[in-house]
């Protein structure tokens, strides 16, 4: 099994949650899609790291584990403002930032 | 039989990626979402990465997941208009996303880097412990994991106000002022 095989997996995993980020509308999916791409980016790093036989690798993914959680937070926490003030929740609707 | 499990891992990280755009509830697409990342957890594992796997199941899986499902089940399941502000959206998105894993399947395979095309070195029982890994998190990347606090610390006040009950009341008041 050489780690090309997971490079290339993770590879199909980004493609696939950028398209999800340009297909779909509702914010809710377009963070999971974002989800997708930074764990395709993570499972690149934990590859390499595998390959040089070097454990920094996984300290970053680590790293970018922590950044995706705040992601979420401050994501989830604009869609539930959104909500709140009975927006719709559809990207191509809120695109003017006047409030 | 690391073949089977690394194609097991790929199928389910592959199948749950695809379902969370393919279905239209969102609270199934965060279903979704946690068969690819336990999926995944399961490649770790196989790329000797024990802790990094440990994380992905009680953190992202766990705890991050619960965060999304309460949101998905608060927001409810809101209808995605057909109409495209872009024309042909639908039949350019999935086009520009494979020109993007075409792009990247050239780098990768194109790539000069000959370790990709071994399996790695033999690595020592203590590669990718908790051990290992906080180590180097509390040694070399000390300033790395005191940002990562101080990110979190940020992130969780923006939430709080963003979402904040107060915060959401004045919101109402002013909103009822103007109408």
């Amino acid at each position: 099994m050489t780690v090309t095989w997971y490079v290339v997996l993770s590879a199909v995993l980004f493609a696939v949650g950028a398209g999800g980020v340009l297909i779909r509308r509702s914010p809710l999916v377009i963070l999971l899609c974002l989800e997708l791409m930074l764990n395709a980016g993570n499972l690149a790093l934990v590859a390499f790291s595998r390959a040089h036989g070097n454990a920094e690798g996984q300290v970053f993914a680590l790293i970018v584990m922590v950044v995706a959680a705040c992601e979420v937070v401050v994501g989830l926490g604009l869609i539930v403002a959104i909500f709140r003030r009975r927006l719709p929740l559809n990207v191509d609707d809120l695109r003017e930032l006047r409030g | 039989m690391i073949y089977v499990a690394f194609f097991a891992g790929a199928i389910g990280a592959i199948g749950g990626a695809v379902a969370v755009i393919a279905m239209r509830n969102p609270f199934y697409s965060v279903l979704a979402l946690v068969v690819h990342l336990v999926s995944l957890a399961g490649l770790f594992l196989l790329l000797y990465a024990q802790f990094i796997a440990a994380a992905q199941v009680v953190v992202y899986a766990g705890a991050v997941m619960v965060l999304y499902v309460f949101v998905a089940a608060y927001v409810g399941a809101a209808e995605e208009p057909l109409w495209e502000p872009i024309p042909g959206q639908r039949f350019l998105a999935p086009l520009l996303a494979a020109a993007l894993l075409v792009e990247l399947a050239i780098a990768i395979l194109g790539t000069g880097l000959s370790a990709l095309d071994t399996g790695g070195p033999t690595l020592p029982a203590s590669f990718g412990t908790p051990t290992q890994v906080g180590h180097l998190l509390l040694e070399r990347f000390l300033i790395v994991f005191e940002a990562a606090s101080m990110l979190l610390l940020v992130a969780a006040v923006g939430a709080v106000t963003l979402a904040g009950r107060a915060h959401a009341r004045a919101e109402d008041e002013r909103a009822r002022g103007t109408a």
